[in-house]
């Protein structure tokens, strides 16, 4: 849909809408909407990306199909998201190239660097791929150097793109860069952020998969959040004793570096599963089928992450080792060099939008309105 | 597709609040229960679709509301409304069963939001429906299929088989093609006014109904008021009164609701198709006065007015759906909406003459007000002298009709000379005329239809079980 369009339909949507204001009790929306009177194309990206897509609004509107003004937020605002994740990013044509076809691409970026990590162990002289190595030792296999050195670049250049990408976003929506570090709005937003505070809704939930409320989605999503910090922590930690205390991997069952990416991994797995599960089940009237290719690809590099990973650890001791290492490592590198331009976007400028939220309504109180 | 239906003991004709309020009160009572719906799902629930909150009394200061408000006080309110002429009796049944309504309506799984900062003259005596009516609809169909209601939707009953105040069967029109008959042993009337029959707005108010708008469903159409009256049942209500307010003129013909209404009229100046004054706009808070100003809409030439307000005022009432029209002089503005452009100017510059210093408070009757012009403006006249202007076209927007069937206490349907109805039920808009005949309350609607919803639904399965009892006892009787 050309930009024009969309924008034309969402400042009608936003002339029903804040004429209404009965949604005005479900998320942060509608009462950053109130604080509005004209909708700009900036008002509407932070509006969209303020939605949770929770779909409550849908279905209490008196003005949604087959209604003559059609209102549907949830879809309506999906389509702004698709657009700012796209028209934000950097490099654009990257996250262009990447959104057209989403799951073949992360799929053969995976299957190049499969072959890489497969083509590095070899060059490096690596004894087998095909023998046990004792105590599941895998930088018998790879060098430590060389993981150091390859996801190192990789992570200097997504957190480069994640960064510019919420910058050219936080402008846009009318901020300034110093407010991002504004203290007592960072923390609320945090707070509502790690929460899902817009998902919950004072403990009904939301409308989704369908009409009936339910907190599914919002479990669901905690497994995935938090089975993806809990595998980073993980990663973390095991930085710390390699440099720290010069203790070396791989690290024991029961040790915390371990027992952290074990948990993660079956949040990571359970996550991703059920929310994919729910994604299926979803009302198609409300949704923007052009960002099923971006939602599926970051499931499955999700899934795929965590299944070889604990299959790694289970097998760590056998002839698999060598192989799943080598394909385990292809995968987490793409899954990080797709986060700028994929699906994972949604939390850095959602957070952004909740900060802004946060700051606006400092600024009303301030202002004593 | 009538022997699916055999045997039932509730027909419920309807699918607003009053509808589903019977509808789950019968099937908690143990009738099998049938909701016939004249809209498609997607449209469902009537008029309860466009509504937001209900007028209930509390004693107390208690969740969701922002105060106390006393029966007694609601009592007084709703005689101010309505000027006393009601059915005492049953107006006091709603006021002072209105306080049990919050826990029953928790029950069903409806679910209320905290007050709001925009509304809190309602929000103390009314409680607010979480995403408002169609919300409360969801839910209250969702509650009446899990306790085993069948519903059919796009299913109009059009006629009703009716011997000497005896219910026996409804014809119902399914999608619009074939008809069916539906036998029951009792029947709840629940499916709302008149208020979207065009003929019967013609008939009450000549050629002048072809400019009203219907702010609600297209679907109540009043049909089974006038098979009831047709059955000889006896009415309630002058059939030329209805609820009106005024609202944008762009607005289509039905559904508009809740976001066409405008509100400008207090801040502004409004003038007819002549480009004439012809009220004070400033006489009384708006929401003492927007049921009058539809009324006085209604009675301009072509049903239509205008109303100016200037870059002072634009943003001091709610906004609304359409944008107004902008001119940076009124005679811009009058230009575009086709009024006569000198006479407006000549109207404003009067105006502006006219109005006297003073301390400009919306929040109260400030002192704002003219001086030697007629009609004059008694409170927040300022002058239209900052541009750019701005213009709305108004139109009376129709609510609801008060024209009704009349009801006992047991929401029995009242035949002509006093004898209730045997096995025929009515609640919601088809008799709120009885305890709403002129006048309006905010909220007290759906109010009306969940006491004599769940009365109506209560008396209608206790008599089905009564019949199937004593059919069962003749039955035993016939075989021995």
């Amino acid at each position: 849909m050309p930009q024009s369009e969309l924008i034309h339909i969402g400042e009608e949507m936003m002339a029903v809408c804040n004429s209404c204001r009965y949604c005005e009790g479900f998320c942060a929306v509608w009462p950053a909407m109130e604080y509005r009177r004209s909708f700009a194309e900036a008002d509407l990206n932070y509006l969209a990306n303020l939605c949770h897509n929770c779909s409550e609004c849908y279905y209490a509107c008196q003005y949604a199909p087959p209604h003559e003004w059609m209102i549907n937020p949830p879809q309506t605002f999906a389509k702004f998201r698709a657009q700012t994740y796209e028209q934000f990013a950097w490099p654009k044509p990257l996250a262009s190239a990447f959104r057209a076809n989403a799951l073949v691409v992360s799929l053969l970026t995976a299957l190049m660097l499969v072959v890489f990590f497969f083509g590095a162990m070899q060059a490096a002289g690596s004894r087998s791929l095909s023998t046990a190595v004792a105590g599941g030792d895998f930088y018998k296999i790879t060098p430590h150097e060389v993981l150091v050195l390859t996801f190192g670049a990789v992570g200097l250049f997504v957190a480069l793109a994640l960064g510019i990408g919420l910058l050219r976003f936080w402008r846009n929506i009318g901020e300034q860069t110093s407010d991002l570090t504004n203290p007592p709005a960072v923390m609320l937003a945090i707070k509502e952020a790690l929460a899902l505070k817009y998902l919950d809704q004072s403990g009904w939930g939301c409308a989704y998969p369908d009409e009936k409320s339910s907190q599914s989605r919002r479990w669901f999503h905690h497994f995935t959040f938090y089975g993806f910090l809990l595998c980073f922590a993980a990663t973390t930690l095991g930085a710390i004793y390699y440099y720290g205390f010069g203790w070396t991997g791989p690290y024991g069952y029961t040790s915390l570096p371990v027992v952290l990416g074990t948990l993660g991994g079956l949040g990571l797995l359970i996550g991703p599963i059920g929310l994919w599960s729910l994604k299926t089940r979803r009302n198609r009237e409300i949704t923007d089928e052009s960002q099923q290719g971006t939602d599926v690809a970051f499931i499955v590099l999700l899934l795929l992450t965590s299944i070889t990973g604990l299959l790694l650890l289970v097998l760590r001791e056998t002839a698999a080792m060598g192989s799943l290492l080598a394909i385990h490592l292809g995968i987490v590198m793409t899954l990080f060099l797709m986060l700028p331009y994929g699906k994972f976007v949604h939390g850095l400028y959602r957070s952004a939008a909740i900060l802004k939220y946060a700051l606006e309504r400092a600024r009303k109180s301030t202002l004593g309105v | 597709m009538s022997e699916d239906f055999s045997n039932l003991d509730v027909l419920v004709i309807g699918g607003g609040n009053a509808a589903l309020c019977a509808a789950i009160t019968a099937l908690e009572s143990g009738a099998s229960v049938l909701v016939l719906e004249c809209s498609p799902k997607s449209l469902r629930g009537g008029n309860s679709r466009h509504t937001r909150n209900m007028r209930l009394a509390h004693e107390k200061q208690i969740n969701p509301y922002t105060g106390a408000y006393p029966a007694d006080e609601m009592w007084n309110d709703y005689m101010r409304c309505t000027g006393g002429m009601t059915d005492p009796e049953l107006a006091k049944m709603t006021v002072y069963e209105s306080p049990s309504i919050l826990d029953w309506a928790r029950a069903q799984g409806v679910r209320f939001q905290p007050a709001l900062a925009g509304t809190l003259h309602l929000s103390r005596t009314n409680a607010w429906f979480l995403g408002g009516g169609k919300s409360l609809m969801n839910t209250l169909y969702r509650r009446a299929e899990a306790l085993g209601a069948r519903v059919l939707y796009d299913a109009e009953a059009i006629d009703l088989d009716i011997k000497d105040g005896r219910f026996r069967s409804a014809t119902v029109r399914i999608k619009g093609q074939h008809t069916v008959q539906i036998a029951a042993k009792t029947v709840v009337v629940a499916a709302g006014g008149l208020q979207s029959d065009l003929e019967f707005l013609k008939g009450a108010w000549g050629a002048a109904a072809d400019n009203f708008q219907i702010r609600g469903t297209p679907f109540d159409t009043g049909t089974m008021i006038k098979v009831l009256l047709a059955a000889g049942a006896e009415s309630v209500g002058d059939p030329s009164q209805g609820h009106m307010v005024p609202c944008d003129s762009r607005s289509p013909k039905f559904d508009g609701g809740i976001v066409t209404r405008l509100d400008c009229v207090t801040l502004g100046l409004v003038v007819n198709k002549a480009g004439d004054r012809f009220y004070d706009e400033g006489e009384d808070f708006w929401g003492f006065r927007y049921a009058i100003w539809g009324r006085l809409v209604a009675q301009q030439q072509d049903q239509i007015c205008y109303c100016f307000v200037d870059s002072k005022t634009i943003n001091k009432f709610m906004p609304s759906r359409y944008p107004a029209i902008k001119g940076n002089t009124i005679g811009e503005v009058a230009r575009q909406l086709n009024l006569p452009v000198e006479k407006v100017e000549a109207t404003v510059a009067e105006f502006n003459r006219a109005v006297q210093p003073g301390k400009f408070d919306h929040t109260v009757l400030d002192d704002c007000k003219t001086a030697g012009l007629t009609p004059s403006k008694t409170h927040w006249a300022q002058r239209l002298d900052t541009p750019p202007f701005y213009g709305y076209p108004l139109s009376p927007g129709l609510t609801f009709t008060y024209f009704a069937v009349k009801v006992d206490r047991r929401a029995a349907v009242l035949m002509k000379g006093g004898q209730p109805a045997e096995n025929i039920f009515a609640a919601g808009e088809v008799m709120a005329g009885n305890i709403l005949p002129k006048g309006y309350i905010g909220g007290i609607g759906l109010v009306i239809g969940n006491i004599f919803g769940r009365i109506a639904g209560k008396e209608a399965a206790t008599l089905a079980k009564k019949s199937a009892a004593v059919a069962s006892k003749e039955a035993t009787h016939a075989a021995k």
